[in-house]
């Protein structure tokens, strides 16, 4: 039996960006198939954000009780300390990532698209044959959209397998490891790092660069430091990992020493790279850029009415940037025209604190601007205080034009802030200028007010500072 | 003492905004009430802003040639007494619980002023209306994302729209004025001498209205240009008698009239030349009404009076508003309605009207008629050669909407109603 399915799109890939992109087609009643071999829903949501934050969280609850146990806080004591299921907590998790991935599935079919579960092969830029169980599909589209996502880079001397794992094994472990070696201190490897911590395991972290997310400024990373050295993290700074020995990880040291860390789980987190092999990219004849499938601002690629969106397409690799290029590809294939134009898209780490940077730090000026910044620390936030999320030195920072004010990007870092991402990323995408946020009247008690006094103190006249 | 802000008026009906033409006043300067502050200008319209108050200059507000919102400061005058603004603007947001001690850290340096205001101005200066900012050469333009949107929709680069918002944002009635003013194309009229300077002209004011209304005709219509001779030896001479016994009241007549009222005669066996062509939408709108623009040459350059319901006006009613509309043009008392809405404009330069133009269409019309000079001419009349009134019509067409054969067609026809007056009279 092989079907032929001709249709007008063709989403390859059911992640944020695939799954975004056929669902806004399927509004555009534009006929679509979706092909994924996983489940629904991409990294983002099976072994990424989603079920990261649910383990982060459980982690949080956990210490908490933990410090209840050990001498009570705020009043609250524990008679023993808290038992860990992580099994249990594995399938609550799962839980959350299930009822999500449900919630995918009936969104695609309520937008009519037909999903093709398998893996795409691709023998020209506009056919693919899907092998489904038994049967093979051929699919013939108009347009082709390309959502493939990124895998976990591995390292040649540390292959995943054994005690090396990914952040997808990482995400499902049966037990907490004892002692966790994380290599690499990007956001995924803090994130999980931190979280593991809190359960427990004693974590050690070796990055390569002389300071742990080496893409922020050093200042907006110091809570974060800071929280790790207090919880016993062991942070290895300028060194490298050299591979298993034994009982752990080989590394060496800014010193030049070699030492091995003892571990029962390596977790590597050196970065992602573009899922590129094993689909037929090769067959495409798509014009590369680097690692990643080359695209103009519409997400066109070099052969014409293919598109490709995503993690595949290049930095920042991250889940909303995939999710509004598959809208707006859903919505040039209809005929609309629009062009990828964000002047900042948000990141955010779910360390503990958590860090938010929506464009640029004051160290990034461009040519021939001055800059002005307005600093708030939580300390003078009576929200912040009033849930524990003042200490850490947690604070939202405006970074401003001085000759107009503009703001050209706003970061911060505290417990919760990753909330005020959407208030940040507004200010910048709606070109506010420090007077508008001054005069915005900003609700009391919230982390927000840190935002309104990070512009007056930008303007010279904060109140609570 | 007090400050008084001096906001730029609503001028005009439907006007948005206003270029600024000439400024009057410069900070420092004493003015009395009803002094001139600034000459801004309005569609063709330039208006003399008067001083409603007796005071001192403390600033003004944007460059000439710059576009202000209706709304906008443009003057600030210290005055004896209250003046309109409020002394201080304090943004205090009261609490209604007390705040942790605050932390002492190190102050940072009050912020450059916005275009020498301080900060607080700046806000108030908001509230009524967008304070002008121009960018800096290469900066990206800014504006919402929905605004972007829609200019890219649009095709409109952002980067010739002037943002009028604080820091230069583009707001959704920038880019709607940009739409409605077609863009704002300005070229600089370089004149070279055999000296070596060069000097720069800014194009403003009404010249960069007529620049960028030519730009937009020619950039966006394919012109056909036809070219047909009159004989106007009978209409000269009905012409020359009505004005030799016309009475008191009635005006007297150039060849305008007859030329009006012909076209009026044409233009019904040719609807589809009385006319505006939304091409953008892909509409044609062709209007039984026939406004008939007037290119009128004023001492600061080039206007288009609008002669409305030329086909409800008789001969010496269209002579009567022809002089009217073509004189408030020239005085500059034209109204916004008496500039706008032509179906068909008619060019002419009477005594330099030469042999030939080719006129360029009043975008988004698609006709114009330009008859020039009018001269004695030998012309053959079965075997003799006899001296008769001839005058040359030229035209243009938008070739998109007018076939060649059409155009041809309407000329005839106008030249059969010129050659023989009595059929411009006949119902």
């Amino acid at each position: 039996m092989n079907e032929t399915i001709s249709t007008k799109v063709l989403v390859v890939g059911g992640g944020p960006g695939g799954y975004v992109a056929a669902i806004r087609c399927g509004q555009l009643s534009l006929d679509t198939v979706l092909v994924d071999a996983d489940r629904l829903g991409g990294t983002c949501l099976i072994r990424g954000c989603i079920p990261s934050k649910a383990l982060i969280h459980a982690a949080g609850l956990f210490q908490e009780m933990s410090a209840a146990a050990a001498g009570g806080r705020f009043g609250i004591r524990l008679a023993s300390a808290p038992q860990l299921d992580f099994a249990e907590t594995i399938r609550w998790k799962e839980g959350v990532v299930d009822r999500l991935n449900g919630g995918v599935a009936s969104l695609l079919k309520r937008a009519k698209v037909r999903l093709v579960p398998g893996r795409a092969r691709f023998s020209d830029a506009k056919t693919c044959s899907v092998e489904t169980g038994d049967d093979a599909v051929t699919i013939k589209a108009e347009h082709v959209i390309l959502a493939t996502g990124s895998l976990p880079v591995e390292l040649p001397f540390l292959p995943f397998g054994g005690k090396v794992i990914s952040s997808t094994e990482a995400l499902s472990l049966e037990q907490v490891p004892r002692q966790l070696v994380v290599v690499g201190a990007g956001y995924i490897g803090l994130e999980l790092g931190i979280a593991y911590a809190k359960l427990g395991a004693e974590v050690s972290i070796v990055e390569a660069q002389d300071q742990i997310l080496p893409l922020y400024d050093s200042k907006l990373v110091e809570p974060v430091r800071r929280w790790l050295e207090r919880n016993g993290v062991a942070l290895h700074l300028s060194a490298r990992a050299l591979g298993e020995r034994g009982e752990g990880l080989e590394i060496e040291t800014s010193a030049a020493e070699r030492m091995t860390l003892p571990a029962d789980r390596i977790l590597v987190t050196v970065g992602r790279r573009p899922n590129t092999d094993g689909w037929g990219l090769d067959r495409m004849a798509l014009a590369m850029d680097g690692r990643f499938v080359r695209v103009d601002d519409r997400c066109a690629t070099s052969s014409t009415n293919v598109w490709a969106i995503g993690d595949l397409v290049g930095e920042p690799m991250l889940a909303h940037k995939a999710s509004a290029q598959g809208e707006m590809v859903a919505e040039i294939i209809a005929g609309m025209r629009r062009r990828f134009d964000p002047i900042a898209i948000p990141a955010v780490c779910f360390t503990e604190p958590e860090i938010v940077s929506v464009g640029i730090a004051p160290d990034e000026a461009p040519q021939d601007v001055e800059l002005i910044t307005g600093h708030f620390p939580f300390q003078a936030n009576g929200r912040a205080l009033s849930m524990e999320a003042g200490g850490e030195g947690g604070f939202v920072r405006v970074v401003a034009r001085r000759s107009d004010h503009r703001i050209l990007g706003i970061q911060g870092v505290g417990r919760h802030i990753s909330e005020l991402a959407g208030e940040f990323t507004t200010l910048i995408e709606m070109g506010a200028v420090l007077e508008d946020v001054a005069g915005i009247v900003h609700a009391h008690p919230t982390l927000g007010e840190a935002m309104h006094e990070a512009s007056l103190k930008a303007l010279g006249h904060a109140i609570h500072i | 003492m007090g400050r008084y802000h001096f906001r730029l008026p609503d001028v005009g009906e439907g006007v948005a905004e206003a270029e600024i033409v000439v400024w009057h006043v410069k900070p420092g300067d004493a003015v009395k009430e009803d002094q001139s502050l600034v000459d801004v200008m309005t569609d063709k319209a330039t208006v003399d802003m008067t001083s409603p108050v007796e005071g001192v200059v403390t600033a003004v507000h944007g460059d000439v040639g710059a576009m202000v919102p209706v709304g906008s400061v443009l003057v600030e005058i210290e005055v004896e007494g209250a003046g309109n603004v409020e002394a201080e603007l304090e943004l205090t947001t009261p609490k209604p619980s007390p705040e942790p001690a605050p932390q002492a850290t190190d102050p940072l340096p009050p912020p450059a002023p916005v275009r020498a205001a301080p900060a607080a101005a700046t806000v108030s200066a908001r509230r009524g209306g967008p304070t002008v900012a121009s960018r800096a050469p290469g900066e990206a333009p800014l504006a919402a994302p929905a605004t972007r949107r829609r200019a890219h929709e649009l095709g409109i680069p952002l980067q010739y729209v002037s943002g009028t918002g604080p820091g230069g944002r583009i707001t959704p009635d920038d880019l709607e004025a940009y739409i409605a003013g077609h863009g704002a194309a300005s070229a600089s009229d370089v004149r070279f001498a055999e000296k070596h300077g060069v000097s720069d002209t800014r194009i403003i004011g009404l010249r960069r209205r007529i620049a960028e209304k030519m730009q937009e005709s020619k950039r966006r219509i394919p012109h056909i240009a036809y070219v047909e001779e009159c004989d106007l030896t009978e209409l000269e001479s009905l012409r020359a008698d009505l004005n030799a016994h016309r009475s008191d009241e009635q005006p007297k007549l150039t060849l305008l009239p007859f030329l009006m009222r012909a076209l009026v005669k044409a233009v019904a066996d040719f609807p589809q030349i009385n006319a505006r062509y939304d091409d953008d939408a892909g509409v044609l709108h062709t209007h039984e009404g026939i406004h008939i623009g007037i290119a009128t040459q004023t001492p600061s350059g080039l206007i288009v009076p609008v002669v409305r319901h030329a086909e409800a006006r008789d001969l010496y009613d269209c002579a009567r508003e022809l002089a009217r509309v073509a004189q408030a043009a020239r005085d500059g008392s034209a109204q916004r309605d008496e500039l706008s809405g032509s179906t068909i404009t008619i060019t002419s330069l009477g005594a330099l009207g030469g042999i030939v133009t080719t006129p360029v269409i009043n975008h988004p019309e698609v006709a114009i008629i330009g008859p020039n000079k009018l001269v004695d001419r030998p012309m053959v009349q079965g075997s003799f050669v006899t001296v008769r009134k001839v005058m040359n019509l030229s035209s243009s067409f938008d070739h998109r909407i007018i076939d060649g054969y059409d155009a041809a067609s309407f000329v005839q026809r106008l030249k059969r109603l010129l050659e023989h007056p009595a059929l411009i009279f006949m119902d």
